[in-house]
């Protein structure tokens, strides 16, 4: 029986390698067409901002970059991150933490629910706000009426970016909370540890690099953001521009020095973008290694019921 | 009296998982709780732990009534089945955890982690992290945790189901001298009789969120309250029979049930109550010894009788070669001693020794 399964496998690992070696052809073409699209679609693109950017010289560069509209633009993007970022960690955390732990009718509506910015388009949501809060909006005369202005000022960019940037926390958090399970927080509870103590000793470290890996990438979307923004925003310089606004603005612009001063506004976001991927690849790595050790750690599988002999208890008992 | 259960039950929704459960347990014991997966013995664990809350029912730890206390509040120290160890600290930071929360001194900590580390020979693997420990390890560093805080219990959810049977072996002898040093009030949970039978003082079966019987070791196999209990401890043949005239009879064989109405009834005996001997004329009974199962120092044996039952005896390896047996040989066999079962939860009658055959030759020691 062995000999036969030996041979059979020896049959396949002889067929793979035959397989591999007729294939270096295919295998070449594949490569080549796959670094020809990246080159062309996302390296050049990338390079091309940064050549543009500097294509007049450093001087014209710094001078767009310090230009006041610019310099508001990444002020109030800044802002407007430094907002919405907490307010989605702290609903990522909520959301993912009851999702996880407990079970309550209308789970997997939430779910789906939080993916709801993933599956509309930013400007659909950026819409959505201008319905509701908008002069001709649901709320617009009560607002009016208060002196309260959420559209075409800053509380709107923020609402539009909490919106966009509101799955990835909870994304992120919801599988490495539901892997790391429950009992750990009922260990530090049985040892005499309050809620608050089993949140900040046990919760919050073991999910860590999953929380760090969210923030980034809801921090890279918050600051790039373009579509609902620029709908709730009425692009009033010097006031409502973010980064991707000034961007566009300077990118329409008529003189060739704006060109420039959009490219090197552009940089900016392209080398956020970098950065981004850097610390995503590099968290990717460590929660692999951290997911890899807890299944090594891991859940034990409980063995079938034992209905075996009972060897021993016939010699102590008879 | 450590901890009394008293007519505690729990429902999930509309599931009873434990259902007017009461017991006791003293001072210093080692006591398993005993039943079939899903029987709800892990829920009355948790519910001493303070983990999970009772529908109805008290539970005093050392006479303090302890329904209201937070899981915190309850000075329990609890093994989980998968050890729970925060894997973002080392052995360590692990055991030191609960002493750091209830605020000892730091030397205090130091001197009682490093006696636990001696206890439980987990020293020199201070500063290893959980995914850097072997199985067993990793379990006496739970233990060394839960204890760590000088509970006045000790709960263990199923504390060797996740390792294998050699080492389980090996933690079991381990944690009865653990509790013979330290005189701990332990509880454990487990579904495999054989490791209540061999590490616990006393046995608390439960089963369909019930207790069925809870008694010493010796006892729950030798007097069980049940038929339940009769078949969940150690092996049993049973057979139903239809008893005429206070016999009853099923294939060959005859029991003698002088008290018992004409009917159908069923009856069970051990297989070391099965005595087995290659002279045909023994024996009253024949039958065909079909498979031989090799169990270390005992064996099991299949005999068949001629009407096609199986019947399961147990036979030391000395008397096996003394006898001379092969499989596929004929043998004479008698039952030694038999017990009426019941299909409900009636308690059963002690176990009735057959009279009317020669006495055995072979050795009793089985």
């Amino acid at each position: 029986m062995a000999g036969v399964v030996r041979r059979k496998n020896q049959g396949s690992t002889l067929k793979s390698q035959r397989a591999s070696e007729e294939s270096p052809f295919a295998k070449w073409i594949l490569i080549t067409a796959a670094l020809c699209f990246v080159t062309v679609f996302l390296l050049l693109p990338l390079m091309n901002v940064f050549y543009q950017a500097f294509s007049k010289g450093w001087q014209l560069y710094r001078h767009s970059m310090l230009e006041e509209d610019t310099i508001h633009a990444i002020k109030l993007t800044l802002a407007i991150t430094a907002i919405s970022v907490p307010l989605n960690l702290i609903f990522g955390l909520a959301a993912s933490w009851a999702i996880a732990k407990f079970d309550f009718p209308g789970k997997t509506f939430l779910i789906s629910l939080i993916d709801l910015p993933f599956a509309v388009s930013p400007v659909v949501a950026g819409l959505m706000f201008v319905v509701l809060f908008g002069r001709q909006g649901y709320f617009g005369e009560w607002l009016d009426a208060h002196d309260i202005k959420i559209i075409f000022a800053v509380p709107g960019m923020v609402l539009a970016t909490v919106f966009v940037t509101f799955p990835f926390v909870a994304r992120e958090l919801i599988p490495v909370m539901q892997q790391t399970g429950s009992e750990q927080e009922q260990a530090a509870l049985t040892l005499g540890a309050s809620g608050w103590k089993t949140f900040w000793l046990v919760t919050l470290p073991s999910v860590k690099w999953g929380l760090i890996y969210g923030v980034i990438l809801c921090n890279a979307r918050a600051m790039g953001e373009f579509g609902a923004v620029s709908v709730v925003s009425g692009h009033i310089a010097g006031q409502t521009d973010t980064i991707p606004l000034r961007v566009e603005k300077l990118f329409n612009g008529a003189s060739a020095a704006s060109g420039v001063a959009a490219f090197a506004v552009a940089s900016l976001l392209a080398l956020l973008a970098l950065v981004t991927l850097f610390l995503k690849t590099f968290l990717e790595w460590k929660t692999d290694r951290d997911f890899a050790r807890a299944q090594e750690a891991g859940p034990a599988v409980e063995p079938p019921p034992n209905e075996s002999d009972t060897v021993i208890l016939a010699k102590s008992l008879q | 009296m450590s901890i009394q259960i008293q007519k505690v039950s729990k429902t999930f929704g509309n599931v009873a998982a434990v259902d007017s459960v009461s017991f006791e347990i003293h001072d210093g014991e080692l006591v398993a709780l005993l039943g079939p997966s899903g029987g709800g013995k892990t829920t009355v664990l948790r519910m001493i732990a303070g983990l999970e809350m009772p529908t109805a029912g008290d539970i005093r730890i050392r006479g303090q009534r302890v329904n209201d206390l937070s899981v915190q509040q309850r000075n329990i120290g609890f093994v989980f089945q998968n050890y729970a160890l925060f894997k973002n600290m080392n052995v360590f930071k692990n055991v030191a955890f609960g002493l750091k929360i209830k605020k000892w001194k730091r030397k205090e900590i130091e001197e009682r982690v490093a006696e636990l580390m001696t206890l439980l020979e987990l020293k020199g693997l201070e500063k290893r992290y959980p995914h850097q420990l072997s199985g067993g390890q990793r379990q006496r560093v739970a233990i060394a945790r839960a204890l760590a805080p000088k509970p006045s219990v000790l709960l263990l959810d199923e504390p060797f189901g996740a390792v294998d049977a050699k080492i389980r072996q090996e933690l079991r002898e381990w944690l009865v001298k653990l509790h013979h040093d330290l005189n701990v009030t332990t509880l454990f949970v487990t579904h495999d009789q054989e490791e209540a039978m061999e590490v616990s003082n006393r046995i608390v079966i439960i089963a369909a969120g019930r207790l069925e019987q809870i008694g010493t070791p010796r006892e729950v196999y030798e007097q069980p309250a049940n038929e339940f209990v009769a078949r969940f401890i150690g092996v049993m043949n049973v057979l139903d029979c239809t008893v005429r005239d206070g016999v009853g009879r099923v294939g060959e064989m005859q029991f003698n049930l002088p008290n018992v109405a004409d009917g159908q009834v069923r009856l069970g005996f051990r297989p070391y109550a099965v005595q087995i001997s290659p002279d045909l004329s023994l024996y009253r009974y024949r039958a065909v010894l079909r498979h031989t199962f090799f169990l270390g120092i005992m064996l099991r044996l299949e005999i068949e009788l001629p009407s096609g039952l199986i019947v399961r005896a147990r036979i030391t390896k000395e008397d096996y070669s003394r006898l001379g047996l092969q499989d596929e040989q004929e043998v004479s066999f008698q039952i030694r001693q038999f017990r009426l079962l019941a299909h409900d939860k009636a308690a059963l009658q002690p176990e009735q020794r057959t009279t009317y055959d020669v006495p055995p030759m072979i050795a009793e020691n089985i």
